[in-house]
């Protein structure tokens, strides 16, 4: 592996290799640019994951400390825990779930299509499909998504069975395997899907995408990335005129090193990335770096979520093969008849017994949670991911008082439901429900959101600097060395998962730095 | 020093000698109908370990599962008390409160005020504990796995892609555009 000097300012800092980080990594690597990649966690591999929930959880997990307020339930059943996202290096992409849909039309046109809604910040994103298209497509073929370029779908397993019986039932029409980057059959060197059931532990076939095994070697072998793993940044560093220069981060030994930069790109997720940028606060910046619009950490987006799990008379052992490979896409429109603007997702969705027992009814005890925790082996169950509204209010911000093991601030993510967001989850459990009852179903369980996978919004695009944090392209309104590389830049939730969106814009956004660097302006 | 509450070699001498039931899935196991399950303790003694087991089953109730899974929590919170004089105290004080409540000792109620006392104490940090715990180490035992017809790890045994991802034959056949077949290997279409 190449490396770089710490004062070496010609590299580009990237910081987080999940998602946005690795595969922006990568792509600037290819253009011959180079990259310093810091990841806050260690380094695992295929061999490393356990198929275990609560050891890989130990594993995987970001378990530094947060706290949570607002009235979303996840703040009283796990008010340290907002999100269920990974410190690891290949980031959350270790454990992702694979779904990978591209965001609609009219979602990147929330407001013109939904208009005002009383409490909502919604904004259209700069940029249109048609902009991202080419994008997507890359972004599909690089992490070998199933039903786009030639790839056969992944077979359903017993939980997608019970989904399509009762879905088709009910006469939905748009009902199948989904589009998922998990290999159905070998493909760019990797195996195909075994079924393993631990999508969420890390891949022990190397079949679903993940930066931690394709992006990362591939852009260490260009010659032109040094990945540095437990490598924890502080603070971003500026010079008079404004422009970054480089980051203070803490090594494996707990010491500071500054790594000087040409440019710097914040990839660390929607908690950590608007975190770092408060935290970087200066005399010339005494709100945050990248906070003339006062933005950063403001309308943090969690996907409007819940699950239906279902008991039937037979058996269904829905921990078995591929979690999420299994999709209801008729609600995802924008039908404002419905009571709520915007559309959901059902997806198929299992835990295991171990944290089927934390998940299912968080808190609960008693004869009447053990009944249906001995429904298990005779379980479905699927998970909404909806459009949720953007709040001014819903804010990642500095704790007063409480500090991390560097001494920093940690993250408070307050969060409140929209009267929107209440109004399709009630729809989709309405819907979960019936689906499960066409499938004859004995009983039906309404499921509260876990702690968050899908965290977005906190740096957000907008087309006016005052109205968000970062333009098209992911380059900070204020400043044009600094970037941000992750899910906090969407405008807006969209309904669908928001990895692919976030590999799309990263390969966009490393033709634009490339560009941009050529031409000397950064 | 380790006390035990019954030898462990007589817990395995007689597992052998154990009713075998089947379980909801169809599996086997053991009950303990001559109690043949032990706990090491470091830290409590054997009433509050035995009161402690008492409120675990309470709390999550398995009336297919024996008092040796149970046993596994108590042990947990014992080796913490060992080594966290707060918790040591949390414990021995919480399962004061759990006796003291309705005057009889808690071992000594029906199910019925078992659980009166303990939806009393919800908001007690001895509950959480103790209901944390059961949700961790219980649920985490695979040999309780077995009872809910979870199986755990299956890299080891290829994944289940010939193993019974698809074997739920109660339910119609999705056609092969919402679900294609599997796209490699035995069972593969040309």
């Amino acid at each position: 592996m190449t490396t770089y000097d710490l004062s070496d300012d010609s590299v580009v800092v990237v910081i987080g290799s999940g998602a946005g980080g690795g595969t922006l990594a990568n792509e600037l690597a290819q253009k011959g640019i180079d990259v310093v990649l810091l990841e806050a966690g260690k380094e695992q591999s295929i061999e490393s994951f356990v198929n275990d929930e609560w050891a890989s959880f130990a594993q995987l997990a970001w378990l530094d400390p947060r706290t949570t307020s607002g009235t979303w339930r996840v703040a009283r059943d796990f008010a340290g825990l907002p999100t269920w996202i990974c410190k690891t290096v290949g980031g959350t992409t270790t454990h992702w779930a694979g779904a990978s849909l591209r965001i609609r039309e009219h979602e990147f046109k929330a407001r013109t299509t939904y208009g005002e809604i009383a409490g909502a910040t919604l904004l259209d994103w700069p940029l249109s499909l048609a902009d991202l298209e080419p994008y997507y497509d890359k972004a599909e073929d690089k992490m070998g998504v199933t039903r786009t370029h030639g790839i056969p779908g992944l077979p359903g397993n017993n939980n997608f069975k019970v989904m399509w019986n009762g879905a088709t039932r009910l006469g939905y029409q748009k009902v199948h395997t989904g589009r998922m980057a998990i290999n159905s059959e070998p493909r760019h060197d990797r195996n195909a899907c075994h079924q393993l059931g631990f999508c969420f532990q890390g891949c022990k076939m190397g079949a679903k995408w993940s930066t931690l095994y394709t992006e990362i070697p591939a852009a260490i072998d260009t010659g032109h990335c040094e990945l540095r793993s437990q490598a924890f940044v502080l603070q971003i560093e500026h010079d008079a005129s404004g422009k970054v220069t480089g980051v203070i981060y803490a090594d494996a030994d707990g010491n500071q090193q500054r790594q000087a930069a040409r440019a710097v790109c914040v990839a660390g997720n929607s908690i950590e990335s608007p975190r770092l940028l408060l935290n970087s606060a200066s005399s010339m910046f005494p709100d945050g770096l990248a906070n003339s619009s006062g933005e950063v950490g403001r309308n943090y987006m969690r996907h409007t979520t819940g699950s239906v799990y279902a008991a039937f008379g037979q058996p269904v052992h829905m921990y078995r093969g591929t979690i999420m490979a299994g999709i209801i896409q008729d609600e995802a429109e924008n039908r404002p008849e419905r009571g709520f603007a915007g559309g959901y997702e059902l997806e198929t969705l299992s835990l295991g017994v171990p944290f089927m027992a934390a998940f299912l009814d968080p808190g609960a005890w008693g004869a009447s949670f053990t009944r249906k925790m001995d429904q298990y082996a005779n379980m479905a169950g699927l998970w909404i991911v909806g459009e949720d509204m953007p709040q001014s209010s819903n804010a990642v911000t500095l704790h007063a008082t409480m500090k991390d093991q560097h001494g920093l601030p940690v993250p408070n993510v307050h969060f409140d439901d929209h009267v929107n967001d209440i109004a399709m989850r009630e729809h989709a459990f309405r819907q979960g429900r019936a689906v499960y009852e066409a499938a004859g179903a004995t009983d039906i369980y309404e499921v509260p959101p876990y702690p968050s996978t899908h965290n977005l919004g906190t740096n957000r695009m907008s087309e006016k600097p005052a109205d968000g944090v970062v333009n098209a392209f992911g380059q900070s309104h204020d400043i044009d060395n600094l970037f941000v590389s992750d899910g906090s830049v969407f405008t807006t939730g969209a309904a669908e998962n928001p990895t692919l969106t976030i590999v799309a814009l990263a390969i966009r956004q490393a033709d634009y730095i490339a560009e941009q660097m050529g031409q000397g302006a950064i | 020093m380790t006390k035990m509450i019954l030898d462990r070699r007589r817990f395995l001498a007689r597992t052998g000698q154990a009713m075998l039931v089947f379980g909801a899935s169809g599996t086997v196991m053991f009950t303990d109908a001559e109690r043949s399950w032990a706990m090491a303790l470091d830290r409590l003694d054997a009433p509050t370990a035995e009161t402690l087991l008492r409120m675990c089953r309470a709390l999550y109730p398995h009336d297919a599962l024996g008092d040796m899974y149970y046993a596994v929590v108590v042990e947990a919170l014992d080796s913490e008390a060992a080594g966290d004089p707060a918790t040591a105290t949390l414990i021995s004080e919480g399962v004061g409160r759990l006796d003291a409540a309705l005057g009889v000792p808690f071992a000594a109620l029906s199910p019925g005020s078992q659980t009166e006392v303990l939806t009393l104490m919800q908001a007690d940090p001895f509950f959480q504990k103790v209901r944390g715990a059961v949700v961790f180490h219980f649920y985490n035992n695979p040999l309780v796995w077995r009872h809910f017809g979870y199986e755990g790890a299956s890299f080891e045994q290829g994944g289940y892609v010939w193993r019974g991802f698809q074997d739920a034959g109660w339910l119609i056949e999705p056609d092969a555009e919402a679900s294609p077949p599997v796209a490699y290997g035995e069972g593969a279409q040309p």
